[in-house]
């Protein structure tokens, strides 16, 4: 520390936050020496609460996790519970959760153009791609009831089934759509703006993205060729084609470029699944009661690679839940793609990798800049110190724990 | 070509175009088909099964046994999440859910709604 190193706190509460976290920055000078990143002002026990409800209730709580890709979450989940169910899911509910994925990828996708053009002060593309981010809105209501929280899984399939009536409406969404992507690859590749603020900004380079555990767009935006649909093929992904978008750019600039080509590959997708639609059930009888077992699921979420693991006990309520949302593998990366960055670029950095807090909120790990200690405890630490804090207001445990022999006392 | 303001055409050409937002709420969108809004109880299918009470994430409905093969439905509408759960999982379709969706109320107590043979009857006259 000299004379030019001070500390910016940016978060819980900041205006280029859409989200409550904190960030504090180590600056020297204009520069960012270090990051450190405190999760946990959006942490709602969610994990905890499913242990509490039956899976028919924890599918709704499970959505709730994040609101963009609610789907992801959901669906995530019911794998997991079907894997140890043992439950043979209909291939036309596949088939509709696929296109309901897709759908959301679209949305998504759009929305973090919107959102990437307002950090970089843009404004004009968040109004652009957020009108017509409305036109798959109205198509992901019209299939599913709501815009968001779509509510379509459940345990051994579908909710809602797709009329004849919904596929040309569809179709026809799809075209509007991808003239419009056309014209958004148009203008992310022609318009000085964008790529004299976005290039070289957020450097991630191969090694250090594989190095730091990267996922989804940011990963494949340093040429890490990585996609769960592909790799370990879900719901009906076997069975359409589609390319995995990856890029040399290694930057804000890449994971842009990247976005955009894969809501192309995302329209061509959701065109297949139409094209090919089973008939059939769209779902299978499932029991309140779900065998002993666990299951670790996988998901490719817009954001990347989602993860689930459930433990049942053969009750109707499962004894551990566990979520990995995308932006947790995400959010040490950008500690490092800010390391020796102007602190102007911060938004936009944060913003590219598409943070969904609420999502991330799971766990809390505290560690102290430039020391680099880390503020976890272990389990008899957190005993005897959850034992010290009752004891200071004046509850003493002590004879409880001689009467029934607590380990460490 | 790269050069700046290649949206310029766009937004020109929005100056002359219909504003892409609606006149919420003087002009009214239609809901879709599947939209799940507020329940609607039919009293006289209800076998009393509880299914719904036992399927809903949110502790939102309670039935009551008022009479001889007579239930009430109590719909707590501020803790009610709108998945419909409780629409499917009701046996005799008894449970419905409705497009509608302004519910706001300038008391909490409003929310609660209780709906049995009379009340459902009386707010379907209303309507």
């Amino acid at each position: 520390m000299d004379r030019y190193d001070f500390k910016i706190p940016i978060g819980p509460q900041h205006p280029a936050l859409k989200e409550p976290e904190s960030f504090l920055l180590t600056m020297h000078g204009e520069k960012i020496s270090s990051m450190t990143v405190r999760l946990g002002y959006n942490h709602r026990g969610i994990e905890k609460a499913c242990e509490l409800q039956t899976y028919i209730q924890d599918m709704y709580l499970i959505e709730r996790v994040c609101g963009i890709c609610s789907h992801s979450h959901a669906t995530c989940f019911i794998q997991a519970v079907e894997e140890i169910a043992g439950l043979q899911v209909p291939k036309r509910a596949l088939y509709i959760r696929t296109l309901v994925a897709e759908l959301e990828r679209v949305h998504s996708h759009l929305l973090w153009l919107g959102v990437a053009g307002h950090e970089i002060g843009f404004d004009t593309l968040l109004m652009y791609s957020w009108r017509d981010r409305e036109v798959v809105m109205d198509i992901l209501a019209m299939l599913t009831g709501n815009r968001v929280n779509y509510s379509v899984n459940t345990i051994g399939g579908v909710r809602r089934d797709i009329t004849a009536e919904h596929i040309p409406q569809i179709l026809k969404a799809i075209d509007t759509l991808e003239e419009r992507t056309k014209y958004y690859i148009q203008i992310a590749t022609e318009e000085t703006t964008i790529i004299k603020r976005l290039s070289g900004v957020g450097m991630l380079s191969y090694d250090d993205g594989v190095h730091l555990g990267a996922v989804g767009p940011t990963a494949r935006a340093s040429g890490i060729d990585r996609d769960v649909r592909r790799d370990d093929p879900y719901a009906s992904y076997e069975d359409v084609k589609f390319a995995v978008i990856t890029d040399k750019h290694c930057d804000v600039y890449g994971r842009a470029v990247v976005r955009v080509l894969e809501l192309m590959e995302s329209y061509k997708i959701i065109r297949q699944i139409l094209a090919n639609l089973p008939d059939g059930p769209i779902a299978v009888k499932a029991p309140r009661k779900i065998p002993a077992g666990e299951a670790l699921s996988r998901y490719e979420a817009p954001r990347g690679e989602d993860v689930h693991y459930v433990k049942a006990n053969g009750t109707d309520k499962p004894e551990r839940v566990k979520v990995r949302a995308p932006t947790l593998a995400n959010v040490q990366v950008v500690a490092h793609m800010l390391k020796d960055r102007y602190l102007a670029d911060m938004p936009i950095v944060i913003a590219a990798i598409d943070p969904c807090f609420s999502c991330t909120d799971r766990l809390i790990s505290v560690t102290d800049a430039g020391k680099g200690t880390k503020n976890t405890m272990t389990w008899p630490q957190l005993h005897s110190y959850s034992i010290e804090w009752h004891r200071k207001s004046g509850i003493d445990f002590s004879e409880l724990n001689k009467k029934f022999k607590v380990p460490g006392n | 070509m790269i050069r700046p303001g290649r949206m310029i055409k766009q937004v020109l050409q929005s100056l002359f175009k219909k504003p892409a937002t609606s006149l919420y709420p003087f002009v009214k969108t239609a809901m879709p088909d599947k939209f799940r809004g507020r329940l609607k109880y039919y009293p006289e299918r209800c076998i009393g099964c509880m299914l719904c009470m036992k399927d809903c994430p949110s502790d939102a409905i309670v039935i009551k046994k008022i009479g001889d093969k007579k239930y009430q439905a109590e719909i707590n509408l501020a803790r009610c999440i709108y998945c419909a759960q409780c629409v499917d999982s009701c046996p005799k379709d008894a449970l419905e859910a409705t497009k509608e969706f302004e519910l706001a109320k300038f008391s909490r107590e409003n929310l609660k709604v209780v709906c049995n043979e009379e009340t459902c009857r009386s707010s379907e006259t209303k309507t």
